[in-house]
């Protein structure tokens, strides 16, 4: 059931309006109730192909030798596809808006770095004959040693899980192996509590679990393009993608798409759309490619599992005084999005509460599992299972009620956040006192007279001084960005030339270290404002 | 051996939009000669119900009936840019854009109009029903359908217009994470109550009662649908959902809907939601957006209504019974806190 308080934030809306507010009935909604609106999948193509892909068995292992000789003799295949048949075989997604180095491989080529990790792909004319032929591939692994927790993978002489980032962390701004977040003195915070309470919370990774599995149908066109038939979320964002990895202008795809059934953040990842535009292109016929089930659950990106390790102190009266976070996002063998999950969550340090102090190092963490994606409410959803179990236990530490416990803590308009922006028109104190009321839970008179709009700002928008970290030296980029919508080719873009310091003098004085607001992406690149 | 009740809260708030912006949508609307109108889009609709959300927008905008919209999604040949349905960007980004083009559809509407009505265009107003009439003097009136065919046929003019939506992309500073993350958050505060069995570890819900702030609802019922999903979505990561049950070993995932569990139909429980319209500045019609931030509040409410139940905190999700009974057995039983 749902009800509409008109009475709150009245003088702040116009609710004088023909069409908006108006519970409308869908658009869509009879082609959705008889069976009639057009998913991808509905494109049934005259001499449509199939396409399928031979998976790593192995969480870590080197490549020596994939044998498709029985495979190409197998009834029905039209063609075997292989790492070096994907013209641009490594990408990251977010090079798209200029964020992160090439990691990942359409196709394995000389190492699998989480098991499922597509091989080879194999075009035949059913689905059947396609798994008949993946069976026949024979793929000579040399097992590798894998890690699989995070604080296990920054350990030293952790296995490496992708060589692009040794270090098994994403680097931020070319220097830091984290995002930092800091504001005022968590360690003077600290000593001025009553109560310092530090807790460990595990997210676990979750399936998206849409109606319609990953999928798409790419078709040759007239006039040397193709069209192509998805589940994606983001049209452009795939369609861009695919120009990359097959290395063609993005005017040679005609992307459709629009009617989903089902994406939480599963479809963003464009992984299967390359692969079914190169079968068409290698076969001249339309070619479909669709996760099942099983591929959709265990080889699908799923949520990532974040582990949070929370500190905080609290005074007798209820206020919080400081919070310090240190947060491993699970990324998987790849980045994908999980460097902008780090970003997203600092930002949301810490919480939706004024707090004078506070501290954040997130990291994005690389194992050998299934890269993880994003997933509705990406970056935030365990951050606020944690801070929200952590506001229920500092409410019990200090006999207070945890609803006034929020509201007591609860930003308001005017005051300073942790990432130095001005809170403006919040509204987390009513939804307290509505939440309240609802499930007739008592509130004592002054929590109840509390408001968003009364009692923020002044001394609550105060800066306080920071101390950040020592600097440390910038490493020069190891490789190039490419720019939003002409990716250079590989060929033609070689590393920028770098000073080579004359034989026998000393190593380079480090770089001057970045500070100071950096542009983190889009096409202006990582300069400096 | 008892079932206990316990009530959790959790309180949330969520960013609109991507992180520190920099993501474009764009759209375009245009009229044929019958006055009905076309919103062409590259975004996609997941079955939130983004073109239903557009259609009202564009129409309200435009002045004229819902009937008189159809949105047209997600073919990169005709839609412009959008930069996808994700970020709980849809209702913000995107109806922003269609905003701005269906004004300025509505300049050449308004123009084509006062010239077939022989008067200013400033002193002309739309009646929502399809009529365009001076102000004051309804009787001076001319369809949307008339003027339509004016425009094309007479006066050359096409009803069309651009829209654009770009929040700039913020800089982030390294050494103390400073930056301009979103233009406005929507809120929510949740009570969960549950039942828990401390012979099996079993959680059963019983009920839900949350506020939402969201900004202006365009459509309370597509709200309504995200809230109800969203907990029933967040009751799952809670309780049940887990694509690696022993991580991080990897092993013994589930592989369908038999081995990965989610809550069914006899774990629904009634939820009664309030939704509060806080409008932001800058949302087409002061819109926030509901998509994401419904789940997250349900799994903190219900960890802090299972210790309000029987004792015991579980800080892993998903909360299965064994880890539930596991906690219990350690704290030498069930120890019930006030009831609430």
């Amino acid at each position: 059931m749902l009800e509409l308080r008109k009475d709150i934030f009245a003088d702040e809306r116009d609710d004088n309006l023909n069409e908006i507010g108006k519970g409308t009935q869908r658009q869509d909604m009879l082609g959705h109730v008889t069976g009639t609106s057009t998913y991808f999948n509905d494109h049934k193509l005259q001499g449509m192909l199939h396409l399928k892909v031979l998976r790593s068995s192995h969480a870590h292992a080197r490549i020596r030798r994939i044998d498709t000789g029985e495979a190409e003799r197998s009834p029905g295949v039209r063609r075997i596809i292989r790492g070096a048949d994907v013209p641009r075989n490594l990408n990251t997604l977010l090079s798209l808006i200029n964020f992160g180095k090439d990691d990942e491989p359409t196709l394995a080529v000389d190492k699998v770095r989480y098991k499922g990790e597509p091989v080879v792909a194999v075009v035949a004319d059913s689905d059947r004959e396609a798994f008949e032929a993946l069976a026949k591939i024979r793929v000579d692994y040399e097992p590798l040693g894998a890690v699989f927790d995070v604080e296990e993978a920054l350990k030293a002489g952790a296995p490496v899980v992708n060589e692009t980032y040794p270090k098994n962390t994403f680097t931020y701004y070319e220097i830091y192996d984290h995002q930092k977040l800091r504001f005022g003195d968590v360690e003077r915070g600290f000593a001025s509590a009553d109560h310092v309470l530090e807790q460990r919370y595990q997210m676990s990774p979750i399936e998206h679990a849409p109606t319609e599995t990953n999928g798409s149908i790419a078709a040759p066109d007239t006039n040397g393009r193709y069209v192509v038939y998805t589940s994606t979320q983001a049209l452009f964002f795939s369609l861009d993608t695919c120009a990359k990895i097959l290395d063609v202008p993005s005017n040679t795809f005609h992307f459709i798409g629009g009617t989903v059934g089902g994406g939480f953040g599963g479809k963003v990842d464009t992984l299967t759309e390359p692969l079914a535009i190169l079968g068409a292109m290698l076969t001249g016929r339309p070619v479909r490619y669709i996760f099942g089930r099983e591929e959709e659950m265990q080889y699908g990106p799923p949520r990532g599992a974040e582990r949070i390790y929370l500190k905080d102190g609290v005074r007798r009266d209820g206020r919080i005084v400081a919070r310090k976070v240190r947060a491993y996002f699970d990324s998987g063998a790849y980045t994908r999005l999980s460097s902008y999950a780090v970003v997203k969550c600092a930002a949301h340090l810490p919480g939706p509460y004024t707090i004078p102090n506070v501290y954040g190092d997130i990291y994005c963490v690389f194992t050998n599992r299934t890269p993880a994606t994003a997933m509705r409410g990406f970056g935030v959803t365990a951050m606020d299972f944690a801070i929200e179990c952590q506001m229920d236990k500092l409410a019990h530490l200090v006999g207070m009620d945890p609803m006034e416990f929020r509201i007591l803590n609860a930003y308001r308009d005017g005051d300073m956040k942790a990432h130095r922006r001005e809170a403006k028109n919040t509204a987390l104190i009513e939804c307290v006192q509505v939440a309240a009321e609802k499930a007739k839970w008592s509130l004592r008179e002054e929590f109840k007279r509390m408001s968003s709009r009364k009692d923020g700002g002044g001394e609550r928008a105060a800066v306080p001084v920071t101390a950040t970290d020592p600097l440390k030296p910038a490493r020069p980029a190891a490789q190039q960005r490419t720019p939003y919508d002409r990716p250079p080719r590989p060929a033609a873009a070689p590393e920028p030339p770098r000073p080579t310091p004359p034989a026998g003098s000393p190593t380079p004085a480090p770089q001057p270290a970045a500070h100071g607001a950096i542009r983190f992406s889009s096409v202006f690149g990582s300069r400096r404002r | 051996m008892a079932r206990h009740r316990g009530r959790g809260i959790a309180s949330i708030n969520y960013p609109i939009g991507m992180n520190l912006g920099g993501d474009p949508s764009q759209a375009l609307v245009h009229s044929n000669p019958s006055g009905k109108f076309t919103v062409s889009l590259s975004s996609i609709d997941l079955g939130q119900g983004m073109k239903s959300v557009t259609r009202q927008i564009c129409a309200e905008t435009l002045g004229v009936p819902v009937e008189d919209v159809y949105v047209d999604t997600a073919d990169s040949d005709t839609g412009p840019h959008c930069m996808g349905s994700f970020a709980s960007r849809g209702t913000h980004r995107v109806g922003n854009a269609v905003m701005a083009a269906a004004k300025e559809a509505r300049g050449v509407l308004m123009e084509a109009a006062a010239e077939e009505l022989e008067v200013n265009a400033a002193d002309l107003e739309t009646d929502g029903r399809g009529n365009i009439h001076v102000k004051g003097a309804p009787h001076r009136s001319i369809s949307t359908k008339d003027v339509a065919i004016a425009a094309q046929f007479k006066q050359g003019k096409t009803i069309s217009g651009r829209g654009i939506f770009l929040v700039p992309l913020s800089a982030v500073d390294p050494e103390t994470g400073e930056m301009s993350p979103a233009t406005c958050y929507a809120h929510a505060c949740m009570v969960a109550e549950v039942e828990v069995d401390d012979e099996t570890g079993e959680v059963a819900m019983v009920r839900m009662d949350s506020a939402y702030e969201l900004g202006r609802a365009l459509n309370p019922r597509l709200v309504e649908q995200q809230l109800v999903g969203g907990a029933w979505m967040g009751v799952s990561h809670a309780l049940f959902e887990t694509t690696e049950p022993y991580y991080p070993d990897p092993n013994h995932g589930p592989r369908d809907f038999v081995e990965y569990l989610m809550p069914g139909p006899g774990d629904v429980c009634p939820h009664d939601i309030a939704v509060l319209e806080r409008p932001a500045p800058d949302g087409p019609f002061g819109a926030k957006g509901p998509g994401e931030m419904c789940a997250n509040p349900v799994m903190p409410a219900v960890a802090n209504a299972i210790f309000n139940a029987v004792g015991v905190r579980v800080d892993e999700l998903p909360i299965t019974p064994e880890k539930v009974l596991r906690a219990i057995k350690a704290q030498g039983g069930a120890r019930p806190q006030a009831r609430r």
